[in-house]
C-alpha cells in the first residue's frame, strides 16, 4: 500500500524536484545513481522483521562480511531475542562456542583464551584499525553494527512529506541492498585508482575500496531460498538493518498502543471541553 | 498574584500551612481561579505544552544520565548500550532526541503566535524578554545535548560552532582553547558540555518561573489584542483553560509519539550513527534541523566575526521587538499591512531553514543572503515604517462584546471569573 501511495505520488513529487532543484548546482556530486527502494517486510507501521531472513541474513555476514567487517554491539546472546533471528538458547550456546575470545588476566596476570560464551560480543576480524587498513589496502572496513542508520539512500527534500506519512526508515537498507548490488564495470572513460572497484551507489565517490562481496552460489542455504546475489544482498541488508535496530518491533508495537491510548484520551477530553465550554461564548 | 488570594483553605492543616506558607493560595490564585480571556484560541496552549516538554525532557534525560558516560571513548558506546541492553533505554533516547525535536517546534509556533497577536507590546516587554532568555537557554542546551552522542555530526558541530569564537579579535583564540579545554575538541569538552546540558535545563525552569510570573502580573494577550476591560471578558483558569490546555497538550502528544515510534530518525542526520573521528570531516556539516534559519544565516555573510555577529544579533534583535513595532494595535487581525508582512517573514524563515541545510554557493548563497537582508529589514525598516503608515482597522470595544456578537448573542450569560 505504500509503495502505492509513493508511486501515485511520484508525479507531482518529481516536479516539484524539478522546481526546487533548479538551482542547484551540477558539479560531480555523488552517489552516481539514484538508491531505488526496496519492499522490506519490516517498513511502515505494522512492519515486522521476518525471522527466518534475518537468520540467512545473519549466515551472510558470517561466512562473507564478518572476514573485514566487526560487529562490536553485537553479543551472541542478541541473537536469541525475540523480534530477532530469535535462534534457541542452546543454538546460541553452540554459536558462541564456535568462537575463540580472548579473556583474562587470570590469577597470574596472563590473557588466556577461551570458547565463546553467549555474553560475549562478536570478535573483531582485526586487533585495531591499522592492521584492518594494512590488509584492506589502506581502507578500514567499519564496523556494520548500526550501518543500517549510519547510511541513507539519498531522498530528495520534496519527498518529505511522502515519507513522513509513509513512516519511510528504511533508507539504510535500502542503500545496503543498492551498494551490495550495484558494482558493475566502469564506463567508457571513467577512471577507477588501483584497488576501488566502481560503484555508482556509493554515497561517497565513484568507486570504493571493498570489492563485491558477494557472488551467486557464494552461502548454501538449507531452507531453500534462491543463492543469488540478489537474495544474500537482501537477507544481509535485513539483517544489518535489525543489528542497527534490535527493538523494530517493539518499538512498533509500543508505539500503536500508545497512539490508540493517546486518540482515545484525546477525544474524551474534546467531550469534557465541550462541556465546560458549553454555556460560554468565546 | 499582588491582591488579597481568595483561597479558603478547607482542612484545618491547610488553614495551619496557610497561616506560614500560602503556597496553596499562591497556586489557587494563579491556576484556579485566575481569570484568563475568554476568547483564547488553541495557539494559546502552547505554554502549557511547552511546560509539559521541559518537564519530559528533564525526566527523561536524568534517567539517560544514569547510563550515559561522558568519555570521548566511550560516549558513542554508552548511547548503544542504551539503545540495546538498558530496559526501555530505546523508548527514553527517541524520546529524549525527538522530545528536543518537538520542544522547538512548540517555541517556534509559541513566538510566532506572539508576533501575530503582537503579545510582546506594552506591558508585556518583560514577559517577552524573558521568553527570549529562555530560547536562547534552549538553543545552547539542544546544541550540547547533540553533542553528547558522540558521533560525527556532534563532533564536527561542536568544532565548527566552538571554532566561531576564534573570530573574536585579539582573545579569540585563548577563547576557543579555554573552551576546549585544550587543543581541539576532545573528552574536556564532551565533559564540560554534557555537566553544563544538565545544568541549564534548570536554569530554563527558574526563568521559566519569571516568564509566569510576569505573565500573572500584566495578564494574557488574546487574538482581538485588546485589553481585559471586565469581568465579562475572562473566564476561571480551571476548568475552562485547564481542559483546553490539557486537551492539546494530548493532542501534541499523539504527534510526538508517532515521530519517535515511527520516524525516530527522521530529523537526525545518518553521520551521528558514524563515531566521532577527528581526521575525517564529513562531507556537508549541518546542524539540527531548528537550527537552520541561523546556520544559513551565519553563512550567508562572507567574513568570519561579521557572519558571528549576524548569527546572534539574528537572536538578539528579538529582544528589541517591543519597541521597534511602533504599532499601538497588537493583533494581526486589525493590521492590513502587518498580516501580509507577518506572513512573508515566516516564509523567510522557512526559505532561510530551507536554505541552511543547502551548500552555500551559486543559486543558494545569493538567496541566503537576500533573505538574511530580508529577515534584519523585517525587524529594521519595515516594522517600524508600517506602524507608522498603516490604517488599522476599527477595535472593537470588548472582548465580550467581540465574542457574544459573533456567536450570535444566543449563548447568554458569560461565565464571569470570581
Ligand atoms: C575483503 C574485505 C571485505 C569484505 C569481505 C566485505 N567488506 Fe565491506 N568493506 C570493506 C572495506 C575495505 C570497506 C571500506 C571501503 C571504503 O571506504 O572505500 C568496506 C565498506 C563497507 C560498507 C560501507 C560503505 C560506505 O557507504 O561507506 C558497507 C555497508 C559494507 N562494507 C558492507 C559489507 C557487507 C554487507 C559485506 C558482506 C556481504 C561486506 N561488506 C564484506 C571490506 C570488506
Ligand atoms: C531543555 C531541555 C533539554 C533539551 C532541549 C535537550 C536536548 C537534547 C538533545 C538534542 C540531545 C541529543 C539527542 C540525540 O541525538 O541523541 C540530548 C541528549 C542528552 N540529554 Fe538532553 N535535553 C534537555 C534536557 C536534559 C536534561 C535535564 C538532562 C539530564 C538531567 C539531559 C540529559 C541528556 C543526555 C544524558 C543525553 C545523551 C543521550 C542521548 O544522546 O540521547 N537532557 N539532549
Amino acid at each position: 500500500m505504500h509503495r502505492r501511495l509513493r508511486h501515485g505520488l511520484s508525479a507531482a513529487v518529481l516536479s516539484a524536484a524539478v522546481v526546487f532543484g533548479a538551482g542547484a548546482a551540477v558539479a560531480a556530486s555523488y552517489p552516481l545513481e539514484r538508491t531505488e527502494l526496496q519492499r522490506w517486510s519490516f517498513s511502515g507501521y505494522f512492519g515486522r522483521f521476518d525471522q527466518a531472513q534475518l537468520q540467512r541474513g545473519f549466515q551472510v555476514y558470517r561466512e562473507v562480511c564478518a572476514s573485514c567487517h566487526s560487529l562490536n554491539f553485537i553479543a551472541f546472546r542478541h541473537l536469541g531475542n525475540e523480534g530477532g533471528p530469535h535462534f534457541g538458547e542452546e543454538e546460541v550456546k553452540a554459536l558462541a562456542a564456535e568462537y575463540i575470545v580472548t579473556d583474562g588476566p587470570d590469577e597470574f596476570g596472563d590473557l588466556f583464551e577461551r570458547d565463546g560464551k553467549p555474553f560475549d560480543t562478536f570478535p573483531a576480524p582485526f586487533p585495531n584499525d591499522q592492521a584492518a587498513a594494512a590488509a584492506n589496502g589502506g581502507a578500514v572496513p567499519p564496523d556494520l553494527s548500526v550501518m543500517a542508520k549510519a547510511r541513507a539512500a539519498p531522498r530528495h527534500i520534496a519527498w518529505m512529506p511522502v515519507d513522513m506519512l509513509t513512516a519511510y526508515q528504511e533508507a539504510g537498507a535500502d542503500y545496503l541492498y543498492a551498494l551490495l548490488t550495484g558494482y558493475e564495470d566502469p564506463p567508457p572513460g571513467t577512471e577507477v585508482t588501483d584497488g576501488t572497484y566502481y560503484n555508482p551507489y556509493f554515497l561517497a565517490g565513484k568507486a570504493l575500496a571493498m570489492s563485491a562481496p558477494l557472488s551467486d552460489g557464494i552461502v548454501t542455504y538449507d531452507d531453500g531460498s534462491p543463492e543469488t546475489v540478489d537474495q544474500y544482498a537482501r537477507d544481509v541488508s535485513a539483517f544489518l538493518m535489525w543489528t542497527a535496530e534490535p527493538h523494530l518491533m517493539e518499538r512498533k508495537r509500543i508505539g500503536f498502543q500508545v497512539i490508540v491510548f493517546l486518540v482515545v484520551f484525546a477525544g474524551l477530553l474534546y467531550l469534557t471541553k465541550k462541556k465546560v465550554w458549553a454555556d460560554t461564548a468565546h | 498574584m499582588s491582591a488579597e488570594s481568595t483561597y479558603q483553605p478547607k482542612s484545618g492543616f491547610g488553614r495551619w500551612m496557610e497561616a506560614r506558607l500560602p503556597i496553596m493560595g499562591l497556586v489557587h490564585d494563579s491556576f484556579v481561579v485566575y481569570p484568563t480571556p475568554r476568547n483564547l484560541n488553541y495557539l494559546w496552549a502552547f505554554g502549557a505544552i511547552l511546560t509539559m516538554m521541559l518537564v519530559l525532557q528533564i525526566l527523561t534525560g536524568i534517567v539517560l544520565a544514569m547510563h550515559y558516560i561522558p568519555d570521548a571513548a566511550m560516549a558513542f558506546a554508552s548511547i548503544e548500550h542504551i539503545m540495546r541492553d538498558v530496559n526501555y533505554g530505546w523508548l527514553l533516547r527517541y524520546l529524549h532526541a525527538n522530545g528536543a525535536s518537538m520542544f522547538f517546534v512548540a517555541v517556534y509556533i509559541h513566538m510566532a503566535r506572539s508576533m501575530y497577536y503582537g503579545s510582546y507590546k506594552e506591558p508585556r516587554e518583560v514577559l517577552w524578554i524573558l521568553g527570549v532568555i529562555i530560547f536562547l537557554l534552549m538553543i545552547a542546551t539542544a546544541f550540547m545535548g547533540y553533542v553528547l552522542p558522540w558521533g560525527q555530526m556532534s563532533f564536527w558541530a561542536a568544532t565548527v560552532i566552538t571554532n566561531l569564537f576564534s573570530a573574536i579579535p585579539l582573545f579569540g583564540e585563548g577563547i576557543t582553547t579555554w573552551l576546549w579545554g585544550g587543543f581541539a575538541v576532545d573528552s574536556p569538552t564532551l565533559n564540560r558540555f554534557y555537566s553544563l546540558h544538565y545544568l541549564l535545563p534548570f536554569m530554563i525552569v527558574g526563568v521559566v518561573v519569571l516568564h509566569v510570573w510576569a505573565l500573572h502580573v500584566v495578564g494574557q494577550n488574546n487574538p482581538l489584542g485588546i485589553e481585559v476591560r471586565s469581568k465579562q471578558d475572562t473566564v476561571r483558569f480551571t476548568p475552562h483553560a485547564t481542559v483546553k490546555d490539557v486537551f492539546a497538550s494530548v493532542v501534541f502528544l499523539v504527534v510526538l509519539a508517532w515521530l519517535m515510534f515511527y520516524l525516530p530518525n527522521f530529523l537526525g542526520h545518518p553521520d551521528n550513527y558514524i563515531p566521532a573521528n577527528s581526521l575525517q570531516t564529513p562531507a556537508h556539516i549541518v546542524p539540527e534541523w531548528y537550527f537552520l534559519p541561523f546556520y544559513a544565516i551565519l553563512r550567508a555573510i562572507p567574513d568570519k566575526l561579521m557572519g558571528v555577529i549576524a548569527l546572534f544579533a539574528s537572536i538578539g534583535i528579538l529582544a528589541f521587538l517591543p519597541w521597534l513595532d511602533t504599532s499601538r494595535v497588537r493583533s494581526a487581525r486589525f493590521r492590513p499591512l502587518y498580516f501580509w508582512f507577518f506572513w512573508i517573514f515566516m516564509i523567510v524563515v522557512v526559505g532561510l531553514g530551507y536554505l541552511g541545510a543547502q551548500t552555500p554557493e551559486g543559486g543558494f548563497l545569493l538567496a541566503a543572503r537576500l533573505l538574511t537582508a530580508y529577515y534584519f529589514a523585517h525587524f529594521l525598516i519595515i516594522l517600524p515604517i508600517i506602524g507608522l503608515i498603516e490604517r488599522p482597522r476599527p477595535l472593537p470595544s470588548s472582548i465580550a462584546e467581540s465574542v457574544l456578537a459573533s456567536s450570535g448573542g444566543e449563548a447568554g450569560e458569560a461565565a464571569p471569573a470570581e
